[in-house]
C-alpha cells in the first residue's frame, strides 16, 4: 500500500540535519497550519458549491453555473462580496461576545480536524484519545452558538441559540454512544489503531446488525449536531428567520456559514473513519488478490470519496425533508434514539467480548 | 406585600415577538404579535393594513367593465375566479344572459386557476415546515397551467379574460389539447407530491393535530373553503349555489372531520383531484356558438343592491353592489375569504409551538392583498 509516510518522514529528516529540534518543530507546525488553513478554505469552497449542486439537482434547476466551468468559482466570488461588505453591529448587542462568537465556533472546528486521517501516513496528530478529542472539541460549538445568540440582543437569536443549545446537548449522547461501539469493538481510542483494525473489512460489514444500527444513529445524531434539516431549528427559517446568525454580516458571517460546512466534513470524516474504514480500501478477510487490486486505489480517494458519500447522503436529507419540531426533537432523542443506542452497546460489548464479529 | 406566588405570577416571563411585516413565513406583510412563554405560543395577535390599497373605493369611481380587472388585485393567485365572481354580479344586475360557451371556458379556466393556486399553496406550506424541494416540483406543473392561459389571453397571473357577458376572446386552438395534456400528466404528478410530502413521517408529525378548529368556531368566526370544509362544514358554493355550469357537472365536495392541519392538507389535495374530474367533464364538451353576450357599449345596472358569491381556492367570495342606476357602481363591498380565515388564527395557535403557528398558517392559505383589500 502507498503511504505517505515517505514524504512526511523526509521533511522530518531533512529538517532535523539542519536545525535545532526547537526550530524543527516551529517549522512543522507552520507547515501543518498552512496545510489545515489551505483545506479549510478549499473544503470550504467545495463544499458550498457541492451544496448548490446537489440542491439544484434535486429542484430541477442547474445551480451555479456563470462564474467558472459549471460555476466553480461562485463561492469564491461570494466569499470575496462577504469579504468586502460591511460587518454590522447592532446598537444593543454586548459588543465584545458578539465579534467574538464566530471565532469561537471557527477555532472549534479548526481544532476538531487535527486527528483526522486524510490517507495512509498523513496525519495531523495522531492522539492516542483521538475518537474522544474529536467528540470533546466538536460539543464546544455550542457555546459559540450560544454567546452569538445571547450577545445579537434579539429574540429571534435568542429562541435560535436555546433551541440549537438542548438540541446538541442531546444528541451529543447518542453520537457518543454510537462511536463507543466501534471503540468497544476496537479496543483503541486511536484513529489509527482503529484504522487498521478495519484492515480484513470495514465495522459496518464485520460488526453485524448492532454495527449497523449504531452507524444510522450516528448519521441522524451527525445531522442534529451540524444543525442541518431535518434538525436545522436553530436557523429555521420560516420561525425564525435565520436563527441565531440573524443579526451576523459579511465576514462574521461568513465565519459561521463556514464552520457549519468544515462540521459536516468533521462528522462525515468520522463516521467514514468508524464505520467505513477510513482511508482503508474495500477489503474483503483473506482475498488476497482482490485485496492488492484494491490496494492500488490510492488511500487518500478512498477517504476523500467515503467521506463526501456521507456528506451527499447529509444533503440529500436537508433537501428531501420537512422540519421537525422542537419537542418532537428532542422526543426522538431521549426516548427512541438513546434508549436504542444504550441497548445496542450492550449488545456490541457482547459480541466484542465472546469475538463473534468476523 | 406580594406572596412569593405572586410574584412569579407577575414577574414577565412572556416574550413578544413581531412576525413580519417581513418575515419569511408570512408571504407578504402581514404582521403577527404574538407572545411566547418558552416556545409556547399564549397569543397571537393579526396586525392588518400593510398593503391596503382601497380596492373597494377605487372600484367606485370605475366603470362595470373596468371594476373586474382591479379584483384581479385582491387574491392573486385565484384571480380568474374573483373576475368571474364581478362578472356574474354584474350579469345578474344587468340581466345579461351569458352563452353556453362562454360559460363553459370559464368554469374549466376557473378550474385550472384553482389547480395552479393550490399547487402554489403546496410548495409554500411545504416551505414553511422546512422542505424547500417541493416548491420547485409545485412550481413545474404550475408553469404549464400559465402557458395555457398566456396562450388563450395573453397573461399568465392576472388575466382579466372575464368581461360583463362572457370571455373576451375565444379560446386558443390548441387550448383544448394542451389541457388534456395537462391533466395527464398532472395525475401521475400530484401521486408524486403524495409520495415526497404527504406520506412524510415528519409531515404527518408536524400537522396531525396541529391548529386545531371545532366545527363550532370555524362557523362562528366566518371561515370558509377549505378552513371550514376541514372541520366539517359543507359549504362548497359550487355546490350550494351553483353558479354557470357547476350544476351540470359532478364532483364531490371533500369533507373532513378532524379540524387540524393535516385535514386542511387533505382538503386541498383533494380539491385538485376534483378540479382535474370538473375539467375532464367540460373540455371535450365545450358547445360552439358566441362567447360573449352581446351587451351595451357603456353598462348600467338598475337601482338596487345585488349580491353574488363564488368558490375561489380560498373560500367564498362575495361580492356586493349598491348601485344608483349610473354607469359606475354607489358602494361595492367584497367579502374575501382570507380575511375571515386569518381571525380564526389567534384561536388554533395558542397552546401551540412556534414551529405549529407556521404549519398552521401554511394550511390557512393566506394571500395578503386578499385580507387588506
Amino acid at each position: 500500500m502507498y503511504s505517505l509516510h515517505a514524504i512526511t518522514h523526509s521533511i522530518q529528516d531533512w529538517l532535523s540535519a539542519r536545525l535545532s529540534p526547537v526550530w524543527v518543530l516551529m517549522i512543522e507546525s507552520i507547515i501543518v497550519i498552512v496545510l489545515a488553513i489551505g483545506l479549510f478554505a478549499v473544503l470550504g469552497l467545495i463544499l458550498v458549491w457541492l451544496e448548490r449542486k446537489v440542491a439544484a439537482h434535486m429542484q430541477i434547476r442547474l445551480g451555479p453555473n456563470r462564474v467558472g466551468p459549471a460555476g466553480i468559482f461562485q463561492t469564491s466570488a461570494d466569499t470575496l462580496k462577504l469579504i468586502l461588505k460591511e460587518g454590522l453591529t447592532p446598537d444593543g448587542a454586548d459588543k465584545f461576545l458578539f465579534n467574538f462568537a464566530p471565532f469561537v465556533v471557527m477555532i472549534v472546528a479548526m481544532l476538531a480536524l487535527a486527528p483526522i486521517a486524510f490517507a495512509n501516513g498523513f496525519q495531523i496528530w495522531d492522539i492516542n484519545i483521538g475518537v474522544l478529542y474529536v467528540s470533546a472539541i466538536s460539543s464546544l460549538s455550542v457555546i459559540g452558538i450560544l454567546i452569538a445568540g445571547w450577545a445579537s440582543n434579539n429574540k429571534y437569536s435568542l429562541l435560535g441559540a436555546m433551541r440549537s443549545g438542548a438540541q446538541i446537548v442531546s444528541y451529543e449522547l447518542s453520537a457518543g454512544l454510537s462511536i463507543l461501539t466501534i471503540v468497544v469493538l476496537t479496543g483503541s481510542l486511536q484513529i489509527s489503531d482503529i484504522v487498521h483494525a478495519q484492515q480484513n473489512g470495514w465495522w459496518l460489514f464485520k460488526g453485524h446488525i448492532p454495527v449497523v444500527i449504531a452507524f444510522i444513529i450516528f448519521i441522524i445524531a451527525a445531522t442534529a449536531e451540524t444543525n442541518r434539516a431535518p434538525f436545522d431549528l436553530a436557523e429555521a427559517e420560516s420561525e425564525l428567520t435565520a436563527g441565531f446568525h440573524t443579526e451576523y454580516s459579511g465576514m462574521k458571517f461568513a465565519l459561521f456559514f463556514l464552520a457549519e460546512y468544515i462540521n459536516i466534513f468533521i462528522v462525515c470524516a468520522i463516521g467514514a473513519t468508524l464505520f467505513l474504514g477510513g482511508w482503508m480500501p474495500f477489503h474483503i478477510g483473506d482475498w488476497a488478490q482482490f485485496n492488492h487490486v484494491m490496494d492500488y486505489i490510492p488511500s487518500s480517494i478512498w477517504f476523500f470519496g467515503k467521506t463526501f458519500f456521507l456528506i451527499f447522503l447529509i444533503m440529500w436529507f436537508r433537501w428531501t425533508f420537512p422540519r421537525l419540531r422542537v419537542d418532537q426533537l428532542l422526543t426522538l432523542e431521549w426516548k427512541y434514539l438513546l434508549p436504542i443506542s444504550l441497548f445496542n452497546l450492550l449488545l456490541v460489548t457482547v459480541i466484542a467480548i465472546m469475538n463473534w464479529h468476523f | 406585600m406580594y406572596t412569593e406566588t405572586q410574584i412569579i405570577n407577575n414577574s414577565n416571563d412572556e416574550l413578544v415577538i413581531n412576525v413580519g411585516p417581513q418575515h419569511p413565513a408570512t408571504h407578504g406583510v402581514l404582521h403577527l404579535v404574538i407572545t411566547l412563554q418558552g416556545e409556547t405560543i399564549k397569543k397571537v395577535e393579526p396586525h392588518l393594513g400593510y398593503i391596503h390599497r382601497s380596492i373597494e373605493k377605487m372600484c367606485e369611481s370605475l366603470t362595470y367593465r373596468q371594476f373586474i380587472c382591479a379584483s384581479s388585485r385582491m387574491d392573486y393567485l385565484s384571480a380568474h375566479i374573483n373576475n368571474h365572481a364581478c362578472a356574474l354580479t354584474v350579469e345578474k344586475g344587468a340581466q345579461i344572459e351569458v352563452p353556453q360557451r362562454a360559460q363553459y371556458i370559464r368554469v374549466i379556466m376557473d378550474e385550472l386557476t384553482r389547480i395552479a393556486s393550490h399547487e402554489l399553496w403546496w410548495g409554500a406550506m411545504a416551505m414553511d415546515l422546512g422542505a424547500f424541494t417541493p416548491f420547485f416540483y409545485a412550481f413545474r406543473e404550475r408553469e404549464v397551467i400559465t402557458e395555457i392561459m398566456e396562450e388563450t389571453c395573453g397573461a399568465r397571473l392576472t388575466m382579466n379574460y372575464m368581461v360583463p357577458g362572457g370571455v373576451m376572446t375565444d379560446i386558443h386552438p390548441d387550448f383544448q389539447k394542451r389541457v388534456k395534456e395537462f391533466i395527464q400528466l398532472f395525475k401521475s404528478k400530484i401521486d408524486e407530491y403524495d409520495d415526497l410530502v404527504t406520506n412524510n413521517i415528519i409531515f404527518q408529525n408536524r400537522t396531525k393535530g396541529v391548529g386545531h378548529l371545532s366545527k363550532e368556531d370555524a362557523i362562528s368566526y366566518g371561515c370558509t373553503g377549505a378552513v371550514a370544509r376541514a372541520s366539517g362544514v359543507s359549504c362548497d358554493i359550487r355546490k350550494l349555489y351553483p353558479y354557470d355550469i357547476y350544476d351540470k357537472v359532478t364532483f364531490n365536495e371533500i369533507l373532513e372531520t378532524a379540524g387540524d392541519s393535516f385535514a386542511r392538507y387533505m382538503i386541498r389535495m383533494g380539491e385538485m383531484r376534483e378540479s382535474i374530474k370538473i375539467i375532464e367533464q367540460l373540455i371535450d364538451n365545450i358547445p360552439e356558438g358566441d362567447y360573449q353576450a352581446k351587451t351595451k357599449a357603456v353598462l348600467k345596472l338598475p337601482k338596487g343592491d345585488f349580491y353574488t358569491r363564488v368558490e375561489t381556492a380560498r373560500g367564498e367570495l362575495g361580492v356586493y353592489i349598491v348601485s344608483e342606476g349610473a354607469a359606475t357602481p354607489y358602494r361595492i363591498k367584497f367579502r374575501s375569504p382570507g380575511f375571515s380565515n386569518l381571525s380564526a388564527l389567534d384561536q388554533m395557535a395558542r397552546g401551540g409551538k412556534i414551529g405549529d403557528l407556521m404549519a398552521t398558517m401554511g394550511t390557512l392559505d393566506l394571500v395578503i392583498p386578499d385580507i387588506d383589500r
